[in-house]
């Protein structure tokens, strides 16, 4: 076996009443790339965390080629030759690329002869690695994946000859996330180390050559990346068997519920953000819409629960009754009384809009759904019953730990997930909105919350499904609406959609 | 990233560390009196007797703690709506000019149990208008609340001083005060209230005004945890968009959260007026509006916080002017040090003791669970 780059030796870390990492070991051969998979508070980033130098472990120890080394912060690390690229990029705004690279290992008070050194270097790092960015562009104006690149360079600048990745691919595109491989494969060629973080396994597949899995803070297994198979390396991490296919359609699907004619909305600042977007929701049928994020899909959604007005265009809802409700510049009706007339919407960003992170979680479950004549009486809240309700909602959509009185921010992501589907899908809506439902989420919750949409597409609901991860769009819609620049740039049927072809029109401005 | 917070048991948050920072600040307070040659324990008594050592010195504390309370829950009300109201001094301000004004207009008509709460609802009225005002700049045209409320402050304080030197003046006066209100178009004093009930009590400034505060106290305990519309406006305060996306407008819920603290702070301004001076002069509040951010501050914004910090503080002020007067070394000065250093430590510093009480926490228990 070749020589180890990294070696960790019985890690163990304790959060107050968490372990977050019990006994872990683990050894990475130098110039390979290890891919280490779990579901979320499996410890793949407390570990991480720890080889950075961002917390000291309680017990264990860390070797780097070889020699046993102390971490007591990341610029410790960053001495070992350690770097990370981090899930959120670290990078500011304003800067160019040059002095986010300078930024923190400046030589001297003056930072001319820092950039000018960091310039010549930057263009070396670039043709080796094949890593092209200008070095005078400013941050703000890159696209995400270019962002990327401009992270592992940060990394190589301050020497870095073990990289560590953290879910690199959350936010790029097919075509971003396949020239990410092709430069990891250019750094390992040069004996560069890399660890990569993630839950999505074919990832693993394609890229790395070995593979460990975490689960509750223990590695569970460790594998040649050769020799196993996603599935296995799924029920490895959830500790049994899931299925993540959902039935398609068997019904026909229904009338029409929802229909957006040729919405458009422009930002505060102008720049057009939905062009012309027109789409129909039926009853019974799951319409998904892919892009990567940024492409107009928040907005949409945002106008079409209400958040926002469209600035042309309209949005006509068909109620109950068979009387149809119109949303435009002039008149729109709001959250709530959209949610009256049987909108449910399940927000993408569940930390900043689908629950309050700072009240318990029977507060937020209330969010929205106060007015149930259940759970008050006038101005007042009946507490004892909205807590009851939350519970009952905790015992039907499994939410963990089912403790109405624990603060909305202490739940898992998919706990939290499960909490507001459930209070969104309790007055069984006529129409869903969902945004990202499984962002951040662990396989076995993913799985629960498909088959809840799935059941509720069954029962007659109208789903907006939006998603910038490709297999859950595949998985769950019946019909494909692919955005890209704040337009529609196609729409595929289930059958005929595959991966190259959504991956195209996600890519590119619409052309047909 | 090397403090990573801890939960601790809810007991040492809201009760050990209070303490603890309190114990700190008058242990800084007696540096400051060593220093200057006296006994740090000779003074801790001579402030705890006069906050606290017989009926008078308990009716005054009571006293200035009813501001307290007032200006607290002002500025706690707020706070949970996710604003900074500095502007509890002018809206209590206000509401003592609202109160007086009604007073003045009809205490010769109206008997005081019809004449008094029209005056409360007077006060009440202006406060919520002035803190009406910066709120409506802050929801709708964006203009920062911190800035406008400081701002109103000082309109008030020259709106009062035009309004008693052009208007409420009497003529031949010298001082600038307008004329008193008529006998018994007052908040019954306590001297008078427990005259009532037969018992004998010295005459202070305590009037029935504590009450009150006590009464808003519950009531701003019941308005935010146990109501729709508390749910709402501690919603927008945590997450304004999630406010929104549960169809709450947080522009109507700023000036909801902001009348309501205007109208808290009123109620200050009524115990100065109706309560205490029975006439409108100048700067009456004499800084209590402040005062109110760091109670509230202590009080970590709850009720039940509040009323204890409003008490802390109201101990400081009538202890530390009995202290002044006792032991001349000790000037106006330093007693307002002291009460500098408990904002210091109890406010700015809160979390100054956290980490080595949570370390010393977490090495306690882990003993006791090996």
């Amino acid at each position: 076996m070749t020589a180890s780059a990294v070696e960790l030796r019985s890690i163990s870390k304790r959060f107050g009443a968490v372990q977050a990492n019990r006994g872990v070991s683990l050894r990475v051969a130098r110039g390979s790339v290890h891919g280490i998979v779990g579901e979320n508070g499996a410890g793949k980033s407390t570990l991480m965390s720890i080889l950075y130098g961002f917390y000291p472990a309680d017990a264990g120890e860390i070797l780097v080629d070889g020699r046993p080394v102390q971490l007591g912060g990341t610029h410790d690390a960053i001495t070992q030759g350690i770097g990370m690229v981090h899930q959120h990029f670290m990078l500011v705004d304003r800067f160019t690329v040059l002095e986010n690279i300078v930024l923190g290992a400046e030589q001297g008070f003056v930072l001319r002869g820092s950039l000018a050194r960091a310039r010549a270097e930057l263009q070396r790092l670039a043709d080796e690695f094949g890593l092209a960015v200008d070095p005078d562009a400013r941050v703000r104006d890159l696209p995400v994946g270019v962002l990327q690149r401009v992270e592992i360079l940060k990394a190589l600048f301050r020497g870095a000859r073990i990289l560590i990745l953290d879910e690199p691919t959350g936010v790029l595109t097919p075509q971003e996330a396949d020239a990410l491989f092709r430069v990891l494969a250019a750094l390992k060629a040069r004996g560069v180390t890399v660890l990569l973080i993630t839950h999505k396994l074919k990832e693993i597949r394609a890229i790395t050559d070995r593979v460990t899995v975490m689960r509750a803070g223990e590695v569970v297994a460790e594998r040649d990346t050769a020799q196993t198979t996603e599935a296995e390396l799924a029920e490895l991490m959830v500790g049994r068997k899931v299925r993540l296919d959902a039935a398609p359609r068997t019904g026909q699907r229904g009338e029409a519920r929802l229909q957006a004619e040729a919405l458009t909305w422009h930002d505060a600042q102008g720049v057009p953000r939905l062009q012309e977007v027109s789409l129909a929701l039926h009853a019974g049928e799951i319409v998904g819409v892919a892009g990567v994020s940024g492409n107009g899909q928040s907005e949409l959604l945002a106008l079409l629960a209400g958040l926002a007005r469209p600035q042309l265009g309209r949005i006509r809802l068909g109620a109950r009754d068979g009387t149809w409700h119109e949303m435009s510049a002039r008149h729109a009706p709001g959250p709530r009384e959209l949610r009256a007339m049987g909108v449910a919407h399940v927000p993408e960003d569940r930390h900043r809009l689908g629950l309050v992170l700072g009240f318990a979680a029977w507060e937020s479950a209330l969010l929205g759904y106060d007015d149930d004549a259940a759970v008050h009486t006038g101005p007042f809240i009946r507490r004892g019953a909205a807590r009851a309700q939350c519970r009952q909602m905790m015992e039907e959509f499994d939410v963990r730990p089912r403790d109405e009185l624990l603060g909305s921010s202490k739940f898992s992501g998919g706990n939290q997930q499960k909490l507001i589907l459930a209070r969104e899908f309790r007055r069984a809506p006529r129409v869903l909105l969902i945004g990202q439902p499984t962002r951040g989420v662990d396989i076995g919750a993913i799985e629960f919350i498909h088959r809840r949409i799935v059941a509720l597409r069954d029962a007659g609901c109208a789903v907006l499904l939006v998603s910038t991860e490709l297999d859950e769009i595949l998985a769950l819609a019946d019909r494909i609406v692919v955005m890209c620049g704040g337009r529609i740039t196609g729409t595929l049927p289930r059958d005929g959609a595959d991966e190259q072809r959504i991956g195209c029109l996600m890519g590119q401005a619409a052309t047909a | 990233m090397k403090n990573v917070p801890v939960a601790l048991p809810r007991w040492i948050d809201v009760a050990l560390l209070p303490v603890l920072n309190v114990l700190l600040a008058l242990a800084a307070a007696g540096v400051v009196v060593w220093a200057i040659g006296q006994s740090p324990l000779a003074a801790v008594k001579l402030l705890l007797e006069g906050a606290f050592g017989n009926a008078i010195s308990w009716s005054y504390t009571l006293y200035y703690t009813t501001n307290f309370i007032f200006t607290g829950l002002a500025v706690a009300v707020a706070f949970q709506g996710g604003h900074f109201n500095i502007g509890a001094e002018g809206q209590a301000t206000l509401g003592g000019l609202g109160v007086g004004l009604v007073l003045l207009a009809l205490d010769r008509w109206l008997p005081p149990p019809l004449l008094l709460p029209l005056a409360l609802l007077g006060g009440i009225a202006a406060g919520v208008a002035w803190a009406w005002v910066p709120a409506w700049l802050q929801a709708w045209r964006g203009s920062h609340i911190v800035i406008t409320t400081i701002m109103f402050n000082f309109l008030a304080s020259a709106l009062m001083v035009w309004l008693l030197v052009n208007v409420l003046k009497v003529p031949g006066n010298q001082t600038v005060e307008s004329r008193a209100f008529a006998a018994g178009a007052a908040l019954p004093s306590a001297r008078t209230m427990f005259d009532a009930l037969g018992i004998e009590w010295p005459d202070t400034p305590l009037n029935l005004g504590f009450v009150l505060a006590l009464l808003a106290a519950a009531g701003v305990w019941l308005l935010l945890w146990h109501t729709r519309l508390g749910h709402a406006l501690r919603a927008v305060g945590l997450a304004p968009d999630a406010a929104r996306y549960a169809g709450i407008s947080p522009q109507r819920m700023t000036l909801i959260s902001l009348s309501i603290s205007g109208g808290l702070a009123a109620l200050a301004g009524a115990n100065e007026i109706a309560g205490v001076h029975h006439k409108l002069l100048l700067d009456f509040m004499a800084g209590a509006g402040f005062t109110g951010i760091a109670v509230a501050l202590m009080g970590r914004n709850h009720p039940l916080g509040i009323v204890l910090a409003a008490l802390l503080f109201g101990a400081l002020a009538q202890g530390g002017s009995e202290l002044v007067f006792e032991m001349p070394a000790f000037t106006r000065d330093m007693s307002v040090a002291v009460q500098g250093f408990v904002v210091l430590f109890c406010g700015a510093l809160s979390l100054l003791l956290r980490s080595p009480v949570a370390r010393a926490y977490a090495l306690f228990s882990r003993r006791r669970d090996g």
